[in-house]
């Protein structure tokens, strides 16, 4: 994959706006004519040795270029492919148009995240999937860019997006979310002065919170959903408290994802902005040790709880060698790194085991997390196993792109069988299967089928477990009233409603790993049933399926 | 929340004691639990430490540590009235309590101060009470008063004789499973190997041992997966599915390993950590 630079693709983007800018009115051919703007990243070579932001986000020119893009299709298939039913045409027209704080508003209707959704979704899967321009280019991944879109009217608004012209003359140009230095930031005549963003208040404008109604929400989690929940709730006038376990709120978006997929000082921002809006937030307190969610609401003094605990407990495979010294679960890898740090080995306490040769088992986003940050932390070879094809990966496929750009090798149609040890119990190697594709699976995959007698072995020194999480036990083994599934999930109606009375969940907790923009849309769902229940007005009647 | 340290105490050369705010964990922790506890949020190190003691009407927690590794190092040089960044506990299940009859705790070193409150939870149960201590040298015996104030019977052991028997704790744990009054519970906390040999000494016996296991760690809350052990073949986490565990089903060996896992940067972090306290020590006496 070639790499182009930043200011290639701007220079490109320039010329093409003006033949749009030009042009009387795109007729749909014109349209689909135009070439889809790629994202302007990191060189693979530089960024490989970095732990700032891969990706630089759109340039101006390549927001609105994207925007020209978009048919504006009345029956608009790409909303329904979002989990939170953004206007998306709407948003998109604005960019094009020029106003972005008006393209803001539209996205912050039903989504609170943006800069973190346009960096996270797996659009390719949700808005992307269904887009007219990909299906008239019989190409999924040549559909509007409107993660990208949104993304760059987030950053707009932080004072994050592009960079300024002497910075791109710069060989190697740092991302703009690892500026430190404000006045290096781009600022446009429209855009709010970055001076805003480093008062606290990236938005600008903290969310209007209504009279105080003396109810008080006890929020369990600091992730995506909780966060939602939290924002939600609280502009209704209660009283909100946030939970968290780890000393940084903030969640897997914190301890999981790594800086450079998604900033942290994005998420600070966010959390700041809850701050400012008067929720409380307290780490170190786990419910359910600390005290049990049973206290919270009969002893402290809490009207409602919500629960978004997450999927947290590491999933392994139960193969021989698993506890060898260099085996390791993706959440521990990446949380040494992210959260503790590891990667900054001047300051950090937390060390990280220094790998050289690496298997990550898994494909999906998190297997590729962790087999880049292995490469960052000075990998000399990185290996991906997988049991199916490259096209069944569950990543996202920027990421695997971006992987593979950076050295990472996929070792695909393969399955380990054991892990091998020297008598110190440190990993020489990991056995593996060879697969073939079958039939079609029930979820319309081909079924990978094991080659017998194909057993090889791959010299590695470090495994890194990557195979998902199941829930996290504590706090339905400390809360016996709540309900939950055989798989430790916990059941809710449709409203995010619970088995216990005035407690809610959502997020990975009740719908398994999932996303950050699902956990969103959960955390959306219950906290307007939290705040009907806190006014006394019942839950909208459901129509039957 | 602050959590000031209200006291502290060197009880030998590298071993610790403090007594720390933390009303909330002093409330709901049993004997067992452990917390984790960071001296700095940004680039500290996150640790597992058991809790010795508590006052849940006061609202503090009483640990003991050994100054070992750069964290419990920094924390050794902490003062009275000085605050630590972030406790966070109670974690695990605590210890199962009952009356079983004849109960021997098996603490060695350090191990001796997470033994305590279990020490006390089975005499309060109403069993007959045997500890026996046993530590490198006669310095490094700890809680040696407050365990033969609970205790029916007390057996100090050292390596080098300094101090009571000049033996391995697995010397009288034997001859206590040979005598007509074998125990019918044993608990065993103190160094991996201790514990392995404490598991090996009553298994030929029958005598159900528990041990708690203290495994490298990041959050405590079964998110991060590295505090896993072999149990009868099968995957544990230590942070929620322990930290006791029955000591004749653990993969010792494996386990210690495991241990070993970050030997070569700890070593680094020790180091920097011993030119800081010289630096330190070198400046108060300056001034």
């Amino acid at each position: 994959m070639s790499h182009t630079s930043a200011i290639e693709l701007r220079d490109e983007a320039r010329r093409l706006l003006n033949e749009i800018e030009a042009a009387e009115e795109l007729r749909t051919k014109e349209r689909l004519a135009i070439p889809q703007q790629e994202m302007p990243a990191q060189e693979p070579v530089v960024r490989g040795g970095n732990m700032f932001e891969v990706t630089y986000g759109y340039f101006e020119e390549q927001a609105k270029v994207e925007a020209a893009r978009c048919l504006q299709c009345r029956k608009a298939p790409c909303v329904k492919g979002c989990p939170v039913q953004i206007d998306i045409p709407r948003f998109i027209q604005h960019v094009a148009d020029g106003d972005y704080a008006g393209s803001l508003d539209v996205i912050k209707e039903t989504s609170l995240l943006p800069s973190i959704c346009g960096r996270v979704c797996p659009q390719e899967n949700q808005c992307q999937e269904y887009c007219t321009v990909g299906k008239s280019l019989k190409d999924r991944f040549k559909s509007v860019s409107i993660g990208r879109i949104e993304r760059f009217v987030a950053d707009w608004e932080a004072g994050l997006h592009g960079l300024p012209d002497d910075v791109v003359s710069e060989e190697n140009p740092l991302p703009p979310s690892a500026r430190t230095d404000a006045s290096s930031r781009p600022t446009t005549a429209e855009a709010p002065s970055p001076a805003v963003s480093s008062t606290g208040n990236p938005s600008g404008s903290i969310p209007e919170v209504k009279a105080a109604t003396g109810k008080r929400v006890a929020v369990i989690g600091s992730g995506p959903a909780s966060i939602t929940v939290a924002a939600d709730v609280r502009r209704e006038g209660h009283e909100v408290t946030i939970f968290e376990a780890f000393h940084k709120p903030g969640g897997v978006m914190i301890y999981g994802i790594p800086e450079f997929r998604l900033p942290k000082k994005i998420v600070e921002d966010e959390l700041r902005t809850l701050e400012a809006m008067g929720v409380e937030i307290r780490t170190n307190f786990l419910v359910g040790q600390t005290r049990k969610l049973k206290q919270l609401l009969e002893d402290d003094g809490f009207d409602a709880a919500f629960i978004g605990t997450g999927a947290g407990l590491p999933r392994f495979m139960k193969i021989p060698g698993e506890n060898l010294v260099g085996v390791f679960a993706a959440n521990e890898f990446l949380t040494r790194s992210n959260l503790m740090k590891a990667y900054d080995r001047d300051k950090a306490e937390t060390p990280i085991f220094v790998p050289r040769r690496v298997a990550v088992l898994g494909g999906g986003n998190v297997a590729m997390d962790a087999a880049r940050t292995a490469i960052r932390i000075g990998a000399e070879e990185v290996y991906v196993i997988y049991r199916r094809s490259r096209v069944e990966m569950p990543a996202r496929a920027e990421e695997v792109d971006h992987a593979e750009e950076e050295g990472v090798i996929f070792k695909l149609l393969k399955n380990p069988t054991r892990i091998l040890g020297d008598e110190d119990d440190r990993v020489v190697g990991l056995e593996v299967l060879e697969y073939e594709l079958g039939e079609p699976d029930e979820s319309g995959r081909r079924r990978p089928v094991p080659v017998e007698g194909s057993e090889s072995v791959i010299d590695v020194d470090t495994v890194i477990v990557s195979i998902g999480n199941d829930s996290n036990p504590l706090i339905t083994r400390t809360t016996p009233e709540l309900e939950a599934t055989k798989w430790g999930n916990i059941v809710t109606d449709e409203f995010g409603k619970t088995s216990m009375d005035n407690v809610y969940a959502g997020g990975d907790i009740v719908l398994g790993a999932a996303t950050v923009i699902l956990a969103m849309g959960e955390g959306r769902k219950a906290a307007a049933a939290i705040n009907r229940n806190l006014a006394g007005e019942p839950d909208p009647e459901v129509a039957e399926a | 929340m602050e959590h000031t340290i209200l006291e502290k105490r060197q009880l030998s050369d590298q071993v610790y004691m403090m007594r720390i705010n933390a009303p909330l964990i002093a409330e709901a922790r049993q004997p067992g639990q452990f917390i984790i506890l960071q001296t700095d949020t940004d680039f500290g190190e996150r640790i597992p430490l058991t809790i010795a003691d508590a006052d849940s009407a006061e609202g503090w927690i009483r640990i003991i540590f050994q100054a070992v590794g750069g964290t419990t190092m920094k924390l050794s040089r902490y003062e009275e009235g000085e605050s630590v960044a972030a406790v966070l506990g109670p974690l695990g299940h605590p210890t199962h309590i009952e009356k079983f009859g004849r109960a021997v705790c098996v603490g060695g070193g350090i191990g001796v101060a997470p033994m305590f409150p279990i020490a006390q939870a089975l005499k309060a149960a109403g069993n007959h009470l045997t500890v026996i201590i046993g530590a490198r040298n006669k310095d490094l015996v700890i809680l040696e008063e407050e365990m033969r104030a609970i205790a029916d019977d007390l057996v100090i052991c050292t390596d080098d004789g300094s101090y009571g028997r000049k033996s391995l704790v697995t010397e009288p744990l034997k001859e206590l499973c040979e005598s007509s009054e074998q125990p019918d519970i044993a608990v065993a906390i103190g160094p991996p190997i201790m514990m392995k040999f404490a598991a090996a000494t009553t298994r030929p016996y029958g005598v159900k041992t528990m041990v708690s296991l203290n495994t490298i760690m990041v959050d405590g809350t079964g998110m991060c997966g590295g505090c896993r052990v072999t149990i009868d073949d099968e995957t544990k986490f230590v942070c929620v599915d322990g930290p006791e565990f029955d000591g004749h089903q653990v993969d010792f060996d494996n386990m210690i390993k495991r241990l070993a896992s970050y030997k070569n940067q700890e070593e680094v972090a020790r180091k920097a950590c011993r030119v800081d306290a010289a630096v330190a020590g070198l400046s108060r006496e300056e001034t």
